[in-house]
């Protein structure tokens, strides 16, 4: 049964959303190879968040499609993409935020569980959960968290949270939506770090502006310009070429540049001590 | 948790309230304690804002008026038959509204409230605008002689334990727990697999059955069902009973059902009664901007924060 296919865990098939006289994504043939971090990045308006919308079908593409693991999903509910295995976060953080920590993990656990519906038995029954629910807490560094309400949370742990209900439904595929977004220098490398640690066993799909947490994340990476592929590969790849440099200008250029600089010093450093 | 010996004060409280205060009006603030319970499982745990709980309050009395005025069931198969009325009506309700969220919810159900409505309005057997008067009371299990308005009182009082037991234990089974979560996060509940829609609509079902089983009762107690209890009114009335109990608490809406029919009770009687709706309505705009969690929510807050 292995098809050539099975190398990819997603692929997009000229992928295209138009809304109202605007082509939000334009085209886009993405292949994701299983056990990757791939990196979806661009400028504002590029289409990364439509593009995870799609995949996740919280949106309806307008032509092309999507298959998971060599399957068709293009016309499945975005409930019964999650039961598959596809898990998504949000650009802001996803939470229960008046639910306890713990309570946030179980609902994730508890899908599985079938008892959902039964609105007749005690809660209590979710209590043997709880044990597999402080282990996620424990792996995210939250095990002191449990009893806390999730609203009290500062920003950086609310993102570890959101990836411990992630994992605890086990998905083969992860879609990240900006995981550092907002946050200050230290959130950023715990998160970094968090991403770095769950991603074994695993593929990763995300879209993030913070190219340092990219060159030091994503095995591969997707350049997307005006909802189409500008162009794709590995770090150093993508970032030498002079159309992202272009496309990236403001803020985001001059990170390039000094991600550049950056690295030429240390090479010169090597260069130096070879000498 | 000391929640039980709350509770257990509270059922000791109810069972001896008869003894100083008129059975009939008892009677009344717990079908209406009901009813707001049953709003409150939507609003304040699914975050569904139904604007048309009315309509299932008063099938359940029509329901029940009209099998015990022509069928002759005895009373609990009656309220029986006027709860799943309700239900039914809820799942139809349902079934269309939940694909809509907040405010287009909250005008679908209110668009279906006022066609129930107006076929109420319309139908031969509720006597439209004079209501179905001397619905009997009937005998329960054909055995107890339910005139009496003591046994009225705890007949009512049992149906009200048993509506409130369910609400709470909805409210605390898994079910509840993901309807919560539902409430916290919609897209987060969706992402992680379940079909919310699905969710909404059970807890939609059952908080019109348990109106309808509050309406179904009313109609005993009173020996009356009028188009009062389906008028848009009595939708708005509930809300107002919900938040000035406290939304999303267990208790508050039996709270405020309590105030707000005290309060109507006390000022028709008097001088006071053509003021009523200014009063109310003062009241409605004093707790939205002043204590938005309720009677019970601003309570536990103050617990919170003072003895933690």
């Amino acid at each position: 049964m292995t098809q050539p296919t099975q190398d990819f865990i997603l692929e997009t098939r000229n992928l295209t959303k138009a809304f109202k006289g605007f082509t939000a994504v334009d085209d886009v043939n993405l292949n994701i190879q299983r056990g990757h971090i791939h990196a979806l990045i661009g400028p504002n308006g590029a289409g990364k968040t439509t593009v995870f919308n799609l995949l996740t079908k919280f949106l309806q593409p307008t032509t092309g499609s999507i298959l998971f693991n060599g399957d068709d999903i293009t016309s499945m509910k975005p409930a019964a993409i999650a039961r598959k295995g596809v898990i998504r976060s949000f650009q802001i953080s996803a939470v229960f935020p008046h639910l306890t920590v713990i309570e946030n993990v179980r609902i994730a656990l508890q899908r599985k569980e079938g008892n959902s519906f039964h609105f007749w038995r005690s809660e209590k029954i979710l209590n043997r959960l709880n044990d597999r629910a402080q282990e996620l807490l424990e792996q995210v560094g939250l095990g002191k968290f449990s009893d806390t309400i999730t609203v009290d949370l500062p920003y950086g742990r609310k993102r570890a949270l959101e990836i411990a209900t992630t994992l605890a439904v086990e998905p083969e595929l992860m879609l990240l939506d900006e995981p550092t977004q907002g946050m200050g220098h230290e959130d950023v490398s715990l998160v970094t770090d968090l991403i770095k640690k769950v991603s074994k066993d695993r593929t990763i799909l995300m879209v993030e502006h913070n190219l340092h947490v990219v060159s030091e994340l994503a095995d591969r990476i997707t350049v997307l310009q005006r909802g189409a592929i500008l162009t794709e590969g590995t770090y150093d790849q993508v970032s030498a070429n002079p159309q992202v440099r272009e496309a990236y200008m403001g803020t985001a250029a001059d990170e390039v540049e000094a991600e550049n600089a950056k690295q030429a010093a240390a090479q010169e450093k090597d260069t130096e001590v070879v000498a | 948790m000391n929640n039980w010996k709350l509770n257990l004060f509270l059922l000791v409280l109810a069972l001896a309230a008869p003894m100083a205060l008129y059975p009939v009006f008892l009677a009344k603030v717990l079908c209406f304690a009901l009813f707001a319970c049953a709003f409150n499982l939507l609003l304040g745990f699914a975050g569904l804002l139904s604007f048309g709980h009315a309509a299932f309050l008063g099938t359940g009395g029509y329901v029940t008026g009209y099998l015990m005025m022509n069928s002759g069931l005895t009373p609990e198969l009656a309220i029986l038959a006027g709860t799943i009325s309700g239900g039914l009506l809820g799942a139809i309700f349902g079934k269309l509204a939940v694909k809509r969220e907040g405010i287009y919810f909250a005008m679908v159900t209110l668009a279906l409230a006022q066609l129930v409505f107006f076929i109420y309005l319309q139908a031969p057997f509720t006597n439209g605008e004079d209501g179905m008067q001397g619905v009997p009371r009937g005998e329960l299990f054909g055995l107890i002689d339910l005139s009496d308005n003591f046994v009225m009182y705890y007949f009512v009082l049992a149906i009200f334990v048993l509506g409130y037991w369910i609400i709470n234990r909805t409210v605390h089974s898994p079910f509840g727990q993901i309807l919560k979560a539902i409430r916290e996060n919609e897209d987060r509940a969706v992402s992680l697999g379940y079909n919310v829609d699905q969710y909404k609509l059970i807890a939609f079902i059952i908080s019109a059955a348990l109106a309808a089983l509050a309406g179904s009762t009313k109609t005993l107690v009173f020996e009356l069902a009028s188009l009062t209890d389906v008028h848009w009114h009595m939708s708005g009335e509930v809300i107002l009973m919900t938040l000035v109990g406290g939304v999303g608490t267990i208790f508050g809406p039996v709270l405020g059902a309590g105030f707000i029919i005290t309060m109507q009770n006390y000022l028709s009687g008097g001088e006071m009664g053509n003021y009523i709706h200014i009063i109310m309505g003062a009241v409605f705009v004093v707790c939205v901007l002043s204590f938005r969690s309720g009677i019970v929510g601003q309570f536990m807050k103050f617990k919170r924060d003072n003895f933690n």
